[in-house]
């Protein structure tokens, strides 16, 4: 746990524009994405470093690009030190 | 001097991403962040969704930080106000930030309901934020007997549907003649009544609520609707529109009002007679400008997308002194009632409206929309996948009705009218009464037109 890499920084975004709800995400991650309803994806934007490896997943095979991963490395705004 | 400190006002969506466009465009100065709210930049539209529904926790909402942008966080800090002249921003602890290049970016609030009509009622909420997310949140879960949900645009709506979904009775309430009529029109609207009817949602059209009530704790017991009739609610949310958060910027010499920032098409802020203050930009849901596509009038699109896209136009022009024009073809989503809508162009300029595949029975349909003979707009419910081919459509300015042959189109498909609210008069009133003085200012032409999620 050191201040380069906060404990969880696993963090996604949907471009709900994009998604074409084809459901590939759900398939490849589905205690991160689900359907509510027949055509509404819902998703948690920060699912904790467990799910990283499902979440890659889902991002690689949305099949419009439309998942987005965190990519900074920096800390987060609110960890000690960033404000200054 | 070398324009070597930027500052964004606004930490959140377009905000965000303007800070990270800034160092993809190669800014290598200084960069700071002024956010009011005490969090990392969050995204909004789960609040109305999966986290009053209780899937997703408020906390989880946090947007993903897609590079480093090595910048100066202020967070839990609040712009009180801005020096044009002397190119600072003032914060609520009294400190300045000398810029020589400013974002603005502090978005929209949710329209409050009137302190003498009920507003500072117990039980009386809006939702704009995390907080009034959790704080709605946790009066559904006390198990109210009834919610009232003053508004059927999309937010109203998406409420309803979130209450619904947790077994509450709700009664929703609407100015105008069908829930979305002023985004979508009355065709549309009209199907979107019976997904509320059909989910059990108490609605009542052509209504508004003349009072809210308390008891004598302060906390609301009932509403007085416009027909003199009352609903016995004891949650409230109030979904009537969206203010800008120009509060900072008065007396800053810039063109604001309640309806946002007026910029030229290149994100540059203006002042009150028209001139471009070169160092000023703003993106977002406070951002007014006149987008070329739509000539005669200026846009504000409080979506998800525009706030996006604008905020990466604003931070190439900011970085590198450019002309580029931000001409989206605008774009949203909604998700209520188990309905998935997407909208591409702007519904709301059209006169009329074809459906062009599926039925609005289905609840599985696309709304093609005209004006003058060329299309301008489409709307999909639960068919995400099509909008792409309408949206190459409407770009290339193509005829309408649209010639689609599609196989899942109607036999002889027939346009009609769009029933939009008559927009000269009470319609833009969607843009209400709050902005009434500043609208009689307005010339005709100068008609802001917006299309808001609230
Ligand atoms: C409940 C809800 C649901 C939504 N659902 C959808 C949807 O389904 N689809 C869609 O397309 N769009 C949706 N939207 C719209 C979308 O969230 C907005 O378009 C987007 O948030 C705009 O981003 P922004 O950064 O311009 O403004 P905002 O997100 O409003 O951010 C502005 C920030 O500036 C801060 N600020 C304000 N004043 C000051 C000040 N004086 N000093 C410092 N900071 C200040 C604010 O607190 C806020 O953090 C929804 C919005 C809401 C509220
Ligand atoms: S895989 Fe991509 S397109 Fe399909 S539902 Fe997920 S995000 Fe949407």
């Amino acid at each position: 746990m050191t201040k380069q890499s906060p404990p969880d920084t696993l963090r996604l975004v949907v471009d709900l524009n994009r998604c074409q709800n084809y459901g590939q995400c759900v398939y490849a991650a589905p205690t991160v994405f689900r359907f509510h309803g027949e055509e509404s994806l819902e998703y948690d934007y920060a699912p904790g470093e467990a799910a990283r490896r499902e979440v890659e997943r889902a991002a690689a095979a949305c099949p419009v690009q439309a998942i987005a991963l965190g990519a900074a490395n920096e800390p987060s705004p609110l960890s000690a030190g960033s404000d200054r | 001097m070398r324009a070597d400190r930027t500052v964004v006002v606004g930490a959140s969506l377009a905000g965000l991403r303007a800070a990270e466009a800034l160092r993809d465009e190669g800014f290598t100065g200084e960069l700071t962040l002024i956010g009011d709210e005490p969090h990392e930049p969050y995204d909004r539209p789960p609040l109305s969704k999966a986290v009053l529904s209780g899937w997703l926790p408020a906390d989880h909402t946090t947007l993903p930080r897609l590079r480093d942008i090595d910048a100066h966080w202020l967070l839990g800090t609040a712009a009180t106000g801005l020096d044009v002249p002397g190119r600072q921003v003032v914060l609520a602890d009294g400190r300045r930030i000398r810029y020589d290049r400013l974002l603005i970016a502090t978005g929209t609030r949710a329209r409050p309901w009137p302190e003498q009509a009920g507003g500072g009622l117990r039980g009386v909420h809006v939702l704009r934020g995390r907080e009034d997310a959790e704080r709605l949140r946790a009066a559904l879960l006390a198990g109210p007997h009834r919610v009232l949900v003053i508004g059927a645009g999309f937010t109203g709506g998406e409420v309803a549907s979130s209450c619904r979904d947790l077994g509450l009775a709700v009664t929703v309430t609407q100015r105008g003649a069908a829930p979305l009529a002023s985004a979508l029109g009355g065709v549309v609207g009209r199907a979107a009544a019976d997904w509320y009817r059909d989910a059990g949602v108490d609605l009542r059209l052509n209504t508004t609520v003349r009072t809210l009530e308390g008891d004598s704790h302060g906390r609301l017991r009932r509403a007085v609707l416009s027909d003199g009739s009352t609903v016995e609610a004891e949650v409230a949310v109030v979904a009537t529109g969206a203010v800008a958060n120009t509060g900072w910027l008065a007396g800053s010499g810039l063109a604001v009002d309640d309806h946002g920032v007026t910029c030229d098409a290149t994100c540059r802020v203006l002042t009150p007679d028209g001139a471009v203050v070169p160092e000023v930009f703003a993106a977002g849901d406070i951002a007014r400008w006149p987008h070329p596509r739509y000539p005669g009038q200026l846009l504000r699109l409080d979506h998800w997308d525009n706030a996006v896209r604008q905020a990466r136009t604003a931070a190439h022009n900011m970085a590198h002194g450019g002309h580029r024009v931000h001409q989206p073809l605008p774009a949203f989503w909604s998700n209520q009632f188990g309905v998935n809508c997407k909208s591409v162009g702007l519904p709301a300029i059209a006169d009329q409206v074809v459906i062009t595949q599926g039925t609005l029975a289905q609840r599985r349909f696309v709304a093609a929309y005209g004006r003058d003979g060329r299309l301008v707009a489409a709307v999909a419910v639960n068919s995400p996948r099509v909008l792409g081919g309408y949206a190459a459509l409407i770009e290339a300015g193509a005829p309408f009705p649209p010639v689609l042959n599609a196989p899942d189109g109607p036999p002889q498909p027939t346009a009609v009218d769009a029933e939009f609210p008559r927009r000269s008069t009470a319609a833009t009133a969607a843009a209400t009464a709050a902005t009434a003085a500043t609208a009689a200012t307005a010339t005709a032409q100068r008609r802001p037109v917006m299309t808001a999620h609230p």
